[in-house]
């Protein structure tokens, strides 16, 4: 098949179909990063402007690295070093940008819907490094890529979010895209974190962590950022990691083939204990391998590639 | 000069209904009555305006709009918000005070009065702040305010969260007759949300804001009025605790009054997807069970009155990050037709439409207007089968801030009059 998007904004406008071409291309994708001679000429002569509003390293080292590997020219851009501190909007920007004719900006931005309005305004390929409580879709595809590399299949699977489910993009842009592949998606954490109707995106919703533990195939721990605590979301790190922490106590209650993931960066001893994101069953360094992967499979699609990447 | 307004339907709730000549004389009605040929012997210098088919009221007032000056004439000034309001019907509006600087002093008040005279449109009845500076922390001088033209007072935009100072602006206020119009709103349950609290929220990544963020301080405020006994007026009620809270009190006989926008009978938080910065408002669009509710509130009475929250902005405070746009949407063009779909629809008469863009404003404001004889000329017409699609880029207004272009209406203002000047006649 060939792939006529546009942008990559969010996994709702992703079918199951084009989910399979992007995770299929970032397998093949993935074989470059393991040869010794790490690079091929296939997007040589491509631009690529990595569009950063927030701060970011795994995301934007990956699509960084991405770009590097397929020969496309690859600049960066933060907030502190564009005209927006000057001032300047982000359609002005962003506008600027398209006049000096990239392939594709990839975008980070801490408000939702920015990549959105971004898309809406230039003609350029837009992909979303994640805006803000929105969406992160690679991040979804390279959690997809992980479990399908490491369980065969996703469908069927019980896939336990826990933590801060209100203020994640990454758990918005998970629970739909496993849902899509056929997953059930169970969330877990305090009802201060749980936003209203997150029901009507197709999981499950308990507030004990151990529910959640139980019945789980895969087990995705999210970041717990202390400045929630201000808002009144919960009581103290030492509490929560009690409460919703993924400690070896915990742990014992899970299958025993379970993944345990993580889209960083991870707060050791809050949300998850040092001897369990270093553990066995933890598949955390995986995803960061494979988001390179689908990052190079993204880049490749979007510039128009169709054929195998690996016999360039 | 005598006008002549001639075999239209003259409905002027609770008094007139049926075929009527309205004769107008130096900007005042002068005679109302059943059809009639000749006007004494002084045919030739009647200017007859033909309103068969057409329905003629009283003129509409809009007791909630923002014009922005003094301070960002480049959205809206007096000159083109009264354009507006004369293009949508309206002969009167009520500008709240949140302009820069805001209207807290007779001096602001006074060049407001100034600039509406010189745009010579539709009346405009400047709300006065009820704190200086719309700060919440002391009363203006709401006697001397009233003497420059104040009407009535409001910190809208803002809550007063001090409710010693609320309790005090209404007894305050009460002493002059002036009625207090509530902006209710919990800042600190709204926190950083910027449109309704739910599904959709959820599913765009928008921090919400509640209900109760709204209705705790409708409620408070009820609580307020019945100690204080004084005139309250609740602004753009947009939830159904709200609209239950209001329909309570006006059983148990408060003197409280209430008016929602055309916004929030005709949208909900649907039409918020795709980020669309036109349909971010405070409070913001509601749940279907919201629109619901007001609409009930409505038909039943419990909100008097239909008022549009004209708020312009440009597309220097639109075309951003959703976050980060302002708040509001232009409403003076498109509330008519907006309100005429509730009369179509059946949620209420046409007589009730009236009362509530004009005779229950006029009453709330303590305006003696309507269609007899020695009142002022301020009269609106209403062709009401005529259709038409909503097109911004013909809006008198400066801004294109609204959700309803391109949208299909049918029923629409034909000529408004003020003082028996005619200010629009399409």
């Amino acid at each position: 098949m060939g792939f006529a998007k546009k942008d990559i904004l969010d996994m709702e406008s992703l079918s199951v179909d084009e989910i399979n071409f992007i995770l299929n291309t970032a397998e093949k994708m993935k074989e470059i990063s393991e040869r010794p001679v790490k690079k091929v000429p296939t997007l040589r002569g491509k631009t690529v402007v990595l569009f950063f509003h927030e701060p970011s390293t795994r995301t934007r080292t990956s699509f960084d690295i991405a770009a590097k590997r397929l020969s496309a020219d690859c600049l960066s851009i933060s907030k502190s070093s564009s005209s927006i501190i000057k001032g300047e909007t982000l359609i002005d920007t962003a506008r600027n940008l398209e006049a000096m004719n990239p392939d594709i900006i990839v975008m980070r931005h801490s408000l939702s819907g920015s990549s959105h309005l971004l898309a809406r305004m230039v003609k350029t390929s837009i992909i979303n490094a994640g805006d803000g409580m929105h969406a992160h879709p690679t991040q979804s595809l390279l959690d997809l890529m992980s479990v399908r590399e490491n369980k065969g299949d996703i469908s069927g699977l019980n896939i336990a979010i826990i933590g801060d489910i209100a203020h994640s993009r990454v758990a918005r842009s998970n629970i739909i895209g496993f849902t899509k592949m056929g997953a059930h998606v169970m969330l877990a954490g305090p009802p201060t974190m749980m936003p209203k109707g997150v029901e009507t995106l197709g999981a499950s919703v308990t507030y004990n962590a151990d529910d959640a533990v139980r019945n789980a195939d895969v087990i995705m721990m999210l970041r717990i950022q202390k400045e929630r605590q201000k808002s009144f979301l919960f009581s103290t790190e030492r509490e929560y990691a009690k409460v919703y922490g993924l400690t070896k106590e915990r742990l014992k209650n899970a299958v025993k083939d379970v993944l345990i993931m993580h889209p960083g960066p991870i707060n050791r001893g809050v949300e998850i204990a040092p001897e369990v994101a270093d553990g066995p069953y933890s598949i955390i360094m995986d995803q960061v391998t494979n988001g390179v992967a689908v990052r190079m499979a993204l880049l490749y699609l979007l510039t128009g590639g169709t054929r195998n990447a690996d016999t360039d | 000069m005598l006008t002549l307004i001639k075999g239209g339907r003259v409905i002027d709730p609770g008094n007139l209904d049926g075929i009527m000549d309205i004769l107008i004389e130096d900007g005042k009605i002068v005679e109302v009555g059943g059809q009639r040929s000749e006007v004494g012997g002084r045919k030739s210098e009647v200017k007859v305006i033909d309103a068969l088919g057409k329905i003629v009221t009283p003129g509409l007032i809009d007791m909630h709009v923002h014009f922005r000056e003094p301070g960002h004439e480049y959205k809206e000034t007096i000159e083109t918000g009264c354009m507006s309001a004369a293009f949508g019907g309206f002969t009167a509006v009520c500008t709240m005070p949140n302009t820069i600087p805001a209207n807290d002093n007779t001096q602001v008040t006074e060049y407001i009065l100034k600039k509406a005279k010189l745009a010579d449109t539709v009346r405009v009845y400047p709300v006065a702040a009820i704190s200086p500076g719309l700060n919440g922390k002391g009363l203006c001088e709401y006697g001397e305010l009233k003497e420059a033209g104040a009407i009535a007072l409001s910190d809208d935009g803002n809550p007063v969260r001090n409710s010693r100072l609320m309790r005090r602006a209404l007894e305050y206020a009460k002493g002059f007759g002036l009625p207090v119009i509530s902006h209710c709103e919990d800042l600190d349950l709204v926190a950083s949300g910027v449109m309704n609290e739910g599904a959709v929220a959820t599913q765009m990544g928008l921090a919400g804001i509640p209900n109760a963020a709204e209705s705790i301080m409708v409620m408070r405020d009820i609580a307020l009025c019945e100690l204080t006994s004084a005139s309250l007026h609740i602004a753009h009620v947009s939830t159904a605790e709200s609209v239950r809270a209001i329909r309570e009190a006006k059983k148990r006989g408060i003197s409280v009054t209430a008016e929602t926008a055309p916004h929030y009978f005709s949208l909900t938080e649907e039409a918020v997807k795709e980020y669309n910065t036109n349909t971010k408002m405070n409070p913001p669009l509601r749940s279907e069970h919201d629109r619901k509710a007001v609409l009930e509130g409505l038909s039943d009475g419990t909100i008097d009155v239909i008022a549009t929250d004209h708020a312009p902005h440009s597309s220097i405070e639109k075309e951003v990050e959703f976050d980060l746009a302002a708040n509001g949407i232009i409403g003076l063009e498109t509330s008519l037709p907006l309100g005429m779909k509730l009369v179509e629809t059946g949620i209420i008469s046409l007589t009730e439409l009236i009362k509530k863009m004009s005779t229950n404003p006029a009453r709330i404001l303590g305006l003696d207007l309507g269609i007899k004889k020695g009142s002022p000329a301020d009269i609106t017409i209403i062709d009401p089968d005529i259709s038409f699609k909503i097109d911004a880029d013909s809006f008198q207004s400066l801004s294109r801030n609204t959700p309803f272009d391109g949208w299909d209406m049918k029923g629409k203002a034909v000529l408004t009059m003020v003082g028996g000047k005619v200010v629009y006649d399409q």
